[in-house]
């Protein structure tokens, strides 16, 4: 008989991580691994593929890493996802393929999350696959989660594909957001390797709507795909949020994961706050203050709801804790208070009330609750909206929002190009947006076979 | 990689490079910007874009930090790893009759193309331009192509007017039927022009807040305007100077002035 507990993979201890950017999880050994890949009953109807938005045949991987098959637990894997490594890192599998695994009902569900990634590390080395070439190429805005995705599903089915990435390095959301305790660039890097010898070619440093128009692409290319994410950091429009010392979440993390403005070579400056206030729930809200804590300060993350509504994944919040983040819950900004710079931030206490249009009980605020916290550095993470540019510059439909609208097939307004992930209005996970992006190159090859009768 | 091919030096301090970028040079218009990033190592920085021709870009640079510094010891034949643009929106050019374009220090540089564009749209064209002394001012040559009328104005008086070109554009407002105010600068001098400005014509300033990606998505180079929150890199550079707080920008622009080590261009 299975056990009902699961097999967590050994950590590095709190003290010690908070000293460094390395990888907090450290995956599972062999042993490990195939010990806990024996849990698994194999479903005759297996649920959790039902909860992956990439359909990954979970109970056949799974089944490959208890024989100890695990090159073949890759290929399995990699048959419906490009970027096992990452979803293995950073999906929330509590709320997809774990939430249905049978186990959970009388004890732990199969960590699947963990095995994946243990998988992902025997990578054969079968570079430069030869893939038949057709004639017909695609250009894909974006080299995040959803533009690899589609890009590798496309160049599998024969295309060739140019990725057109607005920064420097490729990677979008995976490289200048997620830390590297959380999911290391040389996995990224990696993972998009895989993808180049795949024969796709990556354009950095072109801003399309501005470098190239869509209009232009069109020209060149028989179909596109926009997988630009989303882009515009949200502000609360609370006094003070101008004061120097206050960041989005963005400017943050980009200054550190991209720029590497933490370290002494890098010209990219960033403050390094002692007492930093993060506002926020979610993923990018835990991994600020994670951060922030990497550079030595007390952090406190405020979030206007309960524990029970934070949208961060478990482990997120779990390792925030572990790592002496604080947490004020049902806690609500005001205004941030300082003469040019930060020196506190004034909130409000909430409580609870009806569910909203979320599904989720809206916070009201307590009358006369009001109090200060002093800090020097605030850090807004509160959401993102949709960067209007390539809409806007191609005219393709988008609702007030700045999300592009697509059909039924993923296209947008305009024929031939297509759309997904977090432009789209997407969940805002990696995974979805890959989920998204699965979906858009079938439709993209079947466009292509329409229009151009291969 | 982008090639150096051309760097002279142009006044104090300042030099211009052109820089092979064709892709950028067939979509640029004026009061366009770009962001460079010299290596692997390198912070990016926004510059506006000067001038172009068919396959480059013209950039004018001052040397006053860790990149600029950088940048004026490369030579012809060197090469940036990055360069993306042309970023953010291009400046109204319209027929608008009489247009005063006022630029100081490396002002003068962004302001060219805009003024050269207007006069193609035949407006009359003021441009007053003013520098510390007169080793610091440059392009005279090209503006005085293009200027019904050029005043230039230095603090020491080794050039021109003595003093700032707040006075002379004084002189200018009161003299003449303004239809429109172009200004580049110091935001301290662009505080004072559209305070100069205000009730009597439209003034347009281009703004430099300190920026990382340029693109819209860290919100680093936000500023107030009217109101409300704005982007210099996605909503400008370009803002009705009448609506600009200036004194906000002014305090966000003195951000990392402690952190000397790795002081902002």
């Amino acid at each position: 008989m299975a056990s009902s507990k699961r097999l967590e993979p050994k950590e590095l201890n709190p003290e010690e991580r908070i000293k460094s950017f390395d990888e907090v999880n450290l995956g599972y050994t062999e042993q490990e691994a195939v010990e806990e890949a024996s849990r698994c009953i194999q479903c005759k109807n297996p649920l959790c593929v039902s909860g992956c938005p990439v359909n990954i045949d979970i109970p056949c991987f799974i089944k490959e890493i208890k024989e100890e098959k695990f090159e073949n637990a890759l290929k399995t894997i990699k048959k419906t996802n490009n970027l096992p490594a990452v979803c293995g890192r950073v999906c929330p599998q509590e709320k997809q393929c774990e939430i249905k695994c049978i186990l959970g009902k009388k004890g732990d569900p199969l960590n699947i999350g963990k095995l994946e990634r243990f998988a992902s590390e025997y990578e054969s080395n079968d570079k430069n696959k030869d893939i038949s070439k057709l004639k017909e190429s695609v250009a894909v805005v974006g080299s995040g989660p959803a533009g690899l995705t589609c890009a590798a599903d496309l160049a599998e089915i024969g295309y060739s594909v140019t990725i057109f990435e607005a920064l420097h390095k490729p990677g979008g959301v995976m490289i200048y957001g997620i830390p590297e305790f959380r999911l290391p660039n040389n996995i990224v890097f990696k993972e998009i390797n895989n993808i180049k010898n795949m024969g796709v070619k990556i354009e950095t440093n072109h801003l399309i709507g501005r470098t190239i128009e869509i209009s232009d692409l069109l020209k060149e290319y028989n179909a596109v795909f926009i997988g630009c994410g989303a882009g515009l950091p949200k502000f609360m429009d609370i006094p003070g949020e101008h004061l120097n010392h206050v960041y989005s979440a963005n400017e943050f993390l980009t200054r550190i994961n991209l720029m590497e403005a933490h370290l002494e070579h890098s010209p990219t400056p960033v403050k390094i706050g002692r007492k930093v206030v993060v506002v926020g729930g979610g993923n990018v809200a835990m991994d600020s203050a994670r951060t922030a804590r990497r550079l030595g300060a007390d952090v406190t993350v405020i979030y206007r709801r309960t524990g029970i509504e934070m949208p961060a994944r478990v482990e997120e919040v779990k390792h925030a804790q572990e790592e002496g983040v604080h947490f004020m819950m049902l806690t609500s900004p005001m205004s941030v208070l300082g003469d040019k710079e930060v020196s506190g931030i004034r909130c409000i206490q909430m409580s609870l009330g009806e569910e909203d249009e979320s599904g989720r009980r809206k916070p009201i605020q307590i009358e006369g609750s009001n109090f200060n916290i002093s800090c020097d550095q605030v850090i807004m993470a509160i959401g993102q909206g949709s960067n209007p540019l390539i809409a806007k510059s191609s005219k393709l439909k988008h609702d007030i929002r700045g999300n592009i609208i697509i059909d039924e097939n993923m296209m947008t307004s305009l024929a031939g190009v297509f759309a997904g992930g977090d432009i789209i209005g997407g969940n805002s996970t990696v995974i979805g947006a890959m989920g998204d992006a699965k979906k858009a190159a079938q439709a993209v090859d079947a466009y292509i076979r329409k229009e151009k009768f291969i | 990689m982008f090639k150096i091919l051309q760097k002279k030096k142009l006044a104090e301090n300042t030099f211009m490079l052109e820089v092979s970028a064709r892709k950028i040079a067939d979509k640029a218009k004026p009061g366009q910007f770009i962001i460079l990033r010299i290596d692997e190592k390198g912070e990016r920085i926004p510059l506006t874009i000067a001038d172009k021709k068919k396959n480059s870009i013209i950039l004018v640079i001052l040397n006053v930090g860790h990149t600029t510094g950088r940048l004026s010891k490369l030579k012809k034949g060197d090469t940036l790893s990055d360069l993306i643009g042309p970023l953010g929106n291009s400046s109204e050019l319209d027929k608008f009759g009489t247009v005063c374009l006022v630029a100081g220090g490396l002002g003068i540089a962004p302001i060219y193309p805009i003024a050269k564009a207007l006069k193609e749209k035949d407006n009359k064209i003021i441009v007053i331009l003013g520098a510390k002394t007169r080793k610091h001012l440059f392009w005279e040559d090209k503006f005085i192509k293009i200027a019904n009328k050029l005043i230039i104005c230095t603090e020491d008086g080794s050039k021109g007017t003595k003093g700032f070109v707040t006075k002379a554009f004084e002189a200018v407002i009161r003299k003449e039927k303004l239809n429109r105010v172009i200004c580049i600068g110091p935001p301290v001098m662009m505080k004072a022009v559209a305070h100069i400005s205000k009730q009597r014509v439209k003034t347009i300033v281009s703004l430099n807040s300190i920026m990382v990606d340029g693109i819209g998505m860290c919100g680093s180079c936000r500023v107030k305007v009217d109101g409300k929150i704005k982007f210099a890199c996605v909503d400008g550079p370009e803002f009705d100077a009448h609506k600009v707080e200036f004194d906000n920008l002014m305090q966000r622009n003195t951000r990392y002035d402690k952190i000397k080590h790795k002081r902002c261009y």
